[in-house]
């Protein structure tokens, strides 16, 4: 076991705030992920016409004048929701609390593509004549610029800023938010992803060019990891942040706390564009394992990343049954078979919709799950119905992105 | 477009760009933005609706013209009498 920390020294969870297709907060998620409630629809996309996408429904006017979402961007919106959505959550009083002091850290899969396609599109009218492009353009596609719009939403002064860590990026996000609140450069981090890559054609026909964007008659059955008929991923929009604090605060002013932060890591395949790699994701789940001090038979749910590729859901169940063994004591779930793949706010989003499972002692499912393939054998998957267990502990959540960026967050059912 | 025309449209322009303000008793001969909040961000969105929509080219130096709203319509009406 790891040396007991100081209360300085340890990270909580004491806010979630998120937009997820089934859901606008994580009463209404984790509602939807126990009834089984998809939220993939019928989606048109300029030049594609008619695809399958996870669109959220939240009202960006609650915390947005009209102004700021005519000059802003999706993922602006996106991040305000939930950066506010997580501050109501938290029971934090921004009047009452150093903004210099909060750091805004976002993990996003790209940023601008949106943006720039559009204005294309828009000057595409005026023969291309670049004079139409709009001077909006810019402060839209800087990569800063979901993290940006919240601080000016907020009036937060502190750090703000995105990591691009493709869809890994939410978990990245949250990492990033503990260490500065570990090397005290914040005493409060929003931290988390978000995702407007329903916005873009490009990411859709990228996918499809690769032969990897999902479809099936059914939107609601279209993203099915690990079933022998899974035929890509659905793009989907969204967004989960997290309010971050060291523990001695959030005991200090008696927060609510969802969970410690115990584990995590990030690490790099090296070895291709898009395909991953099971010994590399072996690594990673290690390296958490480690950083949390414990060992896999401590873990009791892992979401997995599982998007619905062909190549990449037999490598993670590799991965997973390479360092839990061929019976896990845990038992493994799948989000995105409810949501779709959410990019940056994947990661957040599915630790989020796992998170209740320390209360509940409930394990939603992997959904559309009808034919298990035989390449990706894994035990204790739970399949179709949510479970009922008498432990949760400990969760471990995977999310992996293009250019083999890999990362692991564990968090743990609080205890002082 | 007559000089009412003219003015309906910059409101209807202006309406757009900050569609949280209360247009309704803008003065004609007050600097628009000392009576709403509008940036020069969105004051460049005035000239770039202006171009796309009428093919008006503003140039830089005569932006003062659009300082209020009886000036812009003075400015704009030689160029907008014809559409």
């Amino acid at each position: 076991m790891a040396t007991r920390k100081a209360n300085e020294a340890r990270v909580v969870i004491t806010g979630v705030g998120l937009t997820a297709p089934n859901g606008n907060d994580l009463t209404e998620f984790r509602k939807s992920l126990l009834a089984g409630k998809s939220g993939i629809q019928k989606f048109n996309i300029r030049y594609m016409g008619e695809v399958l996408a996870g669109v959220c429904h939240f009202d960006p006017l609650k915390y947005q004048k009209k102004k700021e979402l005519r000059r802003g961007t999706r993922a602006g919106s996106v991040a305000i929701y939930c950066a506010q959505e997580a501050i109501v959550d938290a029971k934090l009083d921004l009047a009452c609390l150093d903004k210099s002091r909060i750091g805004i850290y976002l993990g996003i899969t790209e940023h601008g593509t949106v943006e720039t396609e559009n204005e294309i599109y828009e000057i595409k009218q005026f023969d291309y004549n670049v004079k139409y492009w709009s001077h909006h353009h810019n402060p839209r596609v800087v990569a800063n610029n979901p993290a940006g719009e919240v601080t000016l939403n907020l009036g937060i002064t502190g750090p703000h800023y995105t990591l691009g860590a493709a869809c890994a990026g939410g978990n990245i996000g949250l990492i990033q938010g503990l260490q500065m609140l570990l090397l005290n450069e914040v005493d409060l981090a929003l931290s988390g992803g978000v995702s407007e890559s329903t916005g873009s054609f490009g990411i859709f026909a990228g996918f499809k060019s690769e032969g990897a964007l999902a479809a099936h008659p059914d939107p609601e059955k279209a993203c099915r990891p690990f079933d022998k008929d899974r035929n890509g991923v659905v793009v989907s929009e969204g967004g989960c942040i997290f309010v971050l604090e060291r523990l001695s605060d959030a005991l200090k002013r008696g927060a609510k706390i969802y969970s410690e932060v115990v584990g995590y890591s990030i690490n790099s395949d090296a070895t291709d564009f898009i395909f991953p790699s099971a010994e590399r994701q072996v690594e990673c789940m290690k390296l958490a394992l480690n950083k949390a001090g414990i060992s896999p038979d401590d873990i009791d749910i892992i979401n997995t990343h599982g998007t619905g590729t062909i190549e990449g859901d037999p490598v993670e169940c590799q991965a997973i049954r390479e360092v839990f063994g061929e019976h896990p004591h845990a038992y493994i779930n799948n989000t995105k078979s409810f949501i779709g793949h959410t990019m940056g706010a994947a990661g957040a989003l599915e630790l989020a919709g796992n998170l209740p499972s320390f209360e509940d002692y409930a394990i939603h499912p992997t959904i559309n799950l009808d034919h298990l393939d035989t390449e990706c054998p894994l035990n204790n998957l739970v399949i179709n119905e949510p479970k009922k267990i008498d432990k949760v502990d400990y969760i471990l959540n995977n999310s992996f992105g293009m250019l083999g960026i890999n990362s692991v967050v564990i968090v743990k059912r609080f205890e002082e | 477009m007559t000089k009412e025309q003219i003015k309906d449209t910059i409101l209807e322009i202006i309406a757009q760009i900050i569609p949280d303000e209360d247009l309704s008793n803008l003065k004609g001969d007050i600097p628009i933005r000392e009576q709403v909040e509008l940036d020069s961000m969105d004051f460049l969105d005035i000239i770039m609706e202006l171009r796309k929509r009428y093919g008006i080219e503003v140039p830089e130096d005569d932006y003062m013209q659009l300082n209020t709203l009886d000036s812009s319509v003075a400015y704009l009406e030689p160029r907008m009498r014809d559409l």
